[in-house]
Parts: C-alpha cells; structure tokens; sequence
C-alpha cells in the first residue's frame, strides 16, 4: 500500500479540531505535503511526526513553567495562567526541596522559595494545588533525586480529593542520569538512583496509567553547555539505558513504552533546532523497534516537551529576549512539539514577573492563533537543507551511542553510568561550552545586545523579588505542621523507608506514599534513604 | 570560568557545587588562596555573600570575593556594602574577569558553585 493511503486512512480517523484549515488569504491547505511514496506523519519512523493529523488534532500544549515562595504564591500563579488559557501546569520548585531539604535545613538558609516553591510536607502540596481539580488538569513537576517523594505527595493530594489515580495525568521529570551529566542535582549514587526510577515507572503501569513517569531530558545538557548534536545522542541515550533498566526491573518494553516522554531544548539556531527534533523522532523509532523489539508503536513515537533556551537570554536589552523566544518557540512548533514553555524576557534577571510570564505564553498564542503553521504537519519535510541537517545530525548522534554501547560492552545503561563514573559525559559538555565561550569572547559568535549592537541598554524591567519573610513563613509552617503530627506514625514511616530501600525488589511508592499522608517531611525522607544509599560527589573533570 | 582563568596563568582551585560560607573559609584557609571566586543564579545572593565574607573574617582571613551569576542592579550596592569586590553580570567577557581578578587576586583563585 503507498504511504499516502495508509496515511490517508490514519489522519481520517483522527478527531479535528474546529478550525477552517487554510492561509490567511483563503488557500486551501493539505495536512501535509510530500511525494505519495514517501515518509509520513504517524507512520515510523515518525521523522515528520508521532500523529497522521498532528496539530489538527490538538495543538501542542501550552506548559507554562512557574513555582516561586510558598504554595500559597504558586498556587494563585497556577490559577492566573490556566485562567490566561495555559493547557497544563508546570511546577518548578526551590533548590532545597530539589536537593531534599527542609526549608528548617541550616543549608537552605537564603534558598526557601527563591528559585522555585517550597515543598516540604503533603501540607504544602495540598496548598500548592488548593482549588485545582487533579482530575481534569495535566501536571508536570521537574524534580529528579526527590521525585518518587513528590510523586507520592501529589498522590496523597489525589486521594484526599477523590480523584480516581487512573484519571491523574501529567509527569514527573525523574531523570536522574542528565543530573550527573548536567544539572548536578543529584542526591544518592547512580545505581540506587536508577532504582528509584524504576520504581517510579513499574508504580505508574499499576497505578497510574496516564501519567509519564520520565521525561528524558536534553534541556538541561544544552543549556550546560553542549551542541544539538550532543543534546540529542545524549538525551537518547540515557532513555536506552531507562528502557534497559525498566526491562530488567521486570517491565516489558510495551507495558511502559509508550508512556516514556522528552524534553528538549528550543535553542536558537533556527533550522538545526528542528532538524534535532525530526532525528530524535527517527533514532528514537529505530532503536525501539530494531534494538529494543517494541511492538506497540506507542513505544516507538518520541513525544516531547519543548522549553525555548535560557540559556540564549541577555541580561542586556532584555526586550531583544521576545523577540528570540518568539523565533525559537517557532522553532519548536515546525520540529512537531507536543507541549512547550516559553521562557519570560527577564528571565537572565530573574524569576519571571506576572507581566512578563503572561507575554511569554501569549508569544505561544500568536504562533498558534495568527501564523497558520500549525495547519500543516511537518511543513519543513522535503526541504532539502533540513532533510540533509536530519540526515547530519542523526549520524552525529549513532557515532555516540557506538562509544557509549562500547563502554558499556553492548549495554547503553552500563555504558551511560561508566562514562558518568568517568565523568565523560561532564568533560564533553565542558569542552563545548568552554569552545563556545571563546567563541563569544573572541567576537566569532555575535550575541546582540551583549559583544554586538550593544547601544540601547536601558534600565532593568521591574523585577520578581522574594521576600526574606517567604522563609520565616514557610518555616513556621513547617515548624506547625510537624508538631501536629503523629511522632509514632512518623518514625514508624522513616524506618520502614530505610528497611525497604535496602531490598531492591520492594518497591518504595507505597512506604513513600504513606510517610506522605503522614506528614513526614521530605528532608527525612530523603535522610532515612541516604543512610542506605549514601550520596554521591562528582569526579571532578575540568 | 575554571578553563578561562587556567588558560590565563592562574591555579584554580575549584571546590565544586553547594558549599557553605564555613566550608569556603576553611578551603580558602586551607589553600591559602588570594582571592574567592562564587557562581550564584538562584536569587540567594543577599544572604549568602554576607555570610561567606563573615566567614572568611572569622578566619582570620580578608581575602577578596567576587561573585558571578545574577545580580540585579538593586543588590549592587548591598552587596559591596557585604565586602564583594566585585560583580560578574551575565554577559561579561573573559577578558574583563581575567583582568580583574588578576588585579584583585593575583595568582591563586578558589572557585566555588554555588547552586
């Protein structure tokens, strides 16, 4: 049968939105263009697409990223931006509760709140999405170390409302591998980090069908420092090494295949940005039907999250910023995103102010509403530059994974966790970042506003500041909750914690969910698991 | 920042992510470095600065801090008022780092990540 046909079929099948899909002008517009015998969306490998209909269906949602102060804080800016027309919730929280402090920790002093809400106990997650029915809304939580323990709060959330757990939808980032390789928010080793992942999938195929319970994430290697090249291969990597992993905690490739999400960056090279999408798509196929043997094309259609770069951002002539998130958000649009967030243009300064965070999800609805590029699948296919930067890109990404699969001897999860044993992965980012800076500094790379068309620095935007009395607050929270609790039950939760963290076939989401309903604090949760897992320095590689 | 400073002649010692104020002191006793370099991007830098700087006083040390990162204009002076000498704004080059630095600390530096 030609593709087309098949095509064909497929795309009739699928829901449409209300919509006249056709130019500004009055053109009639196909779903897609291309020869009858060539690829297609919804067909593997999926280079131009997971769906046959794309954004007729759905468009991407918008998820937009926010969490600042208490719950309190958030939860009304939650409540602004889906009242603004957000699709989904997306929650960033403060660098204790990403590294698994209390915000009582002596370490945390000056942190509660600032780069993201605090969360500490169920308390606090009761709060956070007070007013929010769980049951009808997508949440995303980027958190990694701590995810089971958020998980499990959220789910406590859940079940207080009365919101049946196959009904939650959403996802928790837990990708523990890209921590050591980029973002450095690890807690625990490498190999019981893996575990807890694990875990987290196995609990997500029996309890909580809808939900994603990795986004393997690229987003945080690039902004590190690396090339698209290695943003991709990187990325891709280590979801093999969580498919191997996921298969030898005894979960066949299909049971959580199709549930695996991505999360890449929007940078702002335009064509190669879209060009790493379409070869995500295709080695992500590949690799899953030839390597892995997945059956359901579930398992094999790469779907992803899409954040433009903040790392692009300038603190100079921050207006410039709208203008480059505008361009790389387009960028994510045209490589088939399923959900995007759209950096604030103050964001080289600060959190983003109200003002500015509502721009920036207002820049995804200009694209959506005024452009018409959502009306054609994959508009870009066929387009000789982009299907010989696909082509490129994607041979970049096999040269890496062939030295990854040899340093694991056939294994991509043994070979990912000696290269971070190594600090491989530490030093390839720190070469192309340390390229890249000279780059900048020797006036090769122009970055406006910054080494080029400096005139017209003015003064800085308002900005987001949190208060010092955020952390006063959240602590006599804290202080509150935990002097209501009950201590026996408490200790009780800790210490099963620890017992079960030692048997590796135990599964901790359900001790994780009741120490959650108990009111046990994150900071002792995470204590009671580093005293059998031990924490974990980096190699220093420079 | 490590490389940058490297290739510019200087010893680098680079302490890693997350220390306190008292474990920079003691690595900046312990090493006897002549000037303390901080990243910061997570908004905590009014509290920490202060805090590093009275540490290194407390040790009996008046060695210079800078600090890279996120700054905004309004902590400027708050942060000179807290001892650091200076400000490394997103965007700034290499070369105005190396010269200061050079200037501040001469030859040997310890860097620190904050966040």
């Amino acid at each position: 049968m030609e593709n087309r046909t098949s095509w064909s079929a497929q795309y009739e099948a699928s829901a449409k939105r209300e919509g006249v899909f056709e130019t500004m002008s009055g053109v009639p517009l196909e779903p897609v263009y291309g020869p009858p015998d060539g690829e297609f969306p919804g067909q593997w490998p999926y280079t131009r697409g997971p769906y046959a209909s794309m954004y007729r269906t759905r468009l991407w949602t918008m998820r937009q990223f926010a969490g600042f102060g208490s719950a309190a804080d958030t939860n009304q800016r939650f409540r602004a931006l889906l009242d603004a027309g957000g699709g989904g919730l997306s929650t960033a929280f403060d660098m204790p509760t990403l590294m698994g402090r209390d915000s009582d920790d002596p370490v945390s002093l000056g942190e509660v709140g600032r780069a993201g809400v605090a969360v500490d106990t169920l308390a606090d997650m009761e709060t956070l999405f007070s007013g929010i029915d769980l049951g009808s809304v997508s949440t995303s939580m980027t958190i990694n170390s701590a995810a089971p323990f958020i998980l499990a709060l959220y789910v406590c959330v859940a079940d207080a409302g009365g919101v049946d757990r196959g009904r939650l939808s959403g996802t928790i980032q837990n990708d523990i591998l890209k921590e050591y390789q980029a973002q450095k928010e690890f807690l625990f080793p490498p190999r019981p980090s893996m575990r807890l992942v694990t875990d987290v999938m196995r609990f997500c195929v029996t309890d909580l069908p809808r939900w994603h319970p990795v986004s393997i994430s690229g987003y945080h290697i690039r902004e590190a420092g690396s090339t698209a090249a290695q943003e991709l291969a990187f990325t891709l990597a280590n979801g093999f090494a969580y498919v191997e992993a996921a298969e030898k905690s005894g979960l066949a490739v299909d049971d959580f295949g199709p549930r695996l999400s991505f999360f890449f960056n929007a940078h702002v090279d335009f064509f190669e940005e879209i060009a790493k999408y379409r070869a995500a798509r295709r080695i992500w196929a590949r690799w899953m039907c030839h390597r892995y043997h997945a059956k359901d094309p579930r398992s094999m259609q790469l779907r992803f999250h899409t954040q433009t770069a903040g790392v692009s951002l300038t603190a100079q002539q921050p207006e410039l910023n709208i203008a480059r998130v505008a361009i790389e958000a387009l960028a994510g649009v045209l490589g088939g995103t399923q959900s995007m967030h759209t950096d604030s243009y103050d964001e080289a300064l600060a959190l983003p102010s109200e003002k500015a965070a509502r721009l920036a999800l207002r820049t995804q609805q200009v694209i959506a509403a005024e452009t018409g590029v959502a009306n054609v699948a994959d508009p870009l296919g066929g387009s000789y530059f982009l299907e010989a930067l696909t082509d490129e890109l994607e041979a970049q990404a096999e040269e890496i994974f062939a030295y990854l699969e040899k340093a694991g001897d056939g294994s991509l999860l043994d070979g990912v966790i000696s290269a971070i044993e190594d600090g491989w992965f530490q030093s390839e980012i720190a070469d192309a970042a340390f390229a890249f800076q000279r780059k900048v500094n020797s006036g090769e790379w122009i970055m406006v506003g910054v080494n080029g068309y400096t005139d017209g620095d003015e003064a800085q935007p308002p900005l987001l500041r949190i208060e010092p009395l955020v952390e006063v607050e959240q602590v006599a929270t804290l202080t509150r909750v935990k002097s209501a609790r009950n201590s026996g039950a408490v200790a009780e939760s800790i210490a099963r914690i620890a017992t079960e963290a030692q048997d590796s076939s135990v599964n901790l989401m359900p001790a994780l969910i009741e120490a959650g309903r108990r009111y046990v604090t994150l900071g002792e949760v995470v204590r009671s698991l580093e005293g059998v897992f031990g924490t974990w320095s980096e190699p220093m590689a420079l | 920042m490590a490389r940058i400073l490297r290739d510019a002649g200087m010893e680098v010692i680079y302490a890693g992510l997350r220390q306190t104020p008292a474990t920079i002191a003691s690595i900046a006793l312990q090493e006897d470095v002549d000037l303390v370099g901080i990243s910061m991007h997570n908004g905590a830098h009014l509290t920490i600065a202060p805090a590093v700087t009275a540490a290194l006083r407390q040790a009996g040390l008046d060695t210079p801090v800078v600090v890279g990162g996120i700054v905004p204009e309004a902590d400027r002076k708050a942060m000179a008022e807290a001892g650091i000498a200076a400000i490394f704004g997103p965007g700034t080059s290499n070369t105005e780092v190396i010269e200061v630095v050079e200037r501040l600390g001469r030859r040997s530096v310890a860097l620190l990540d904050r966040e």
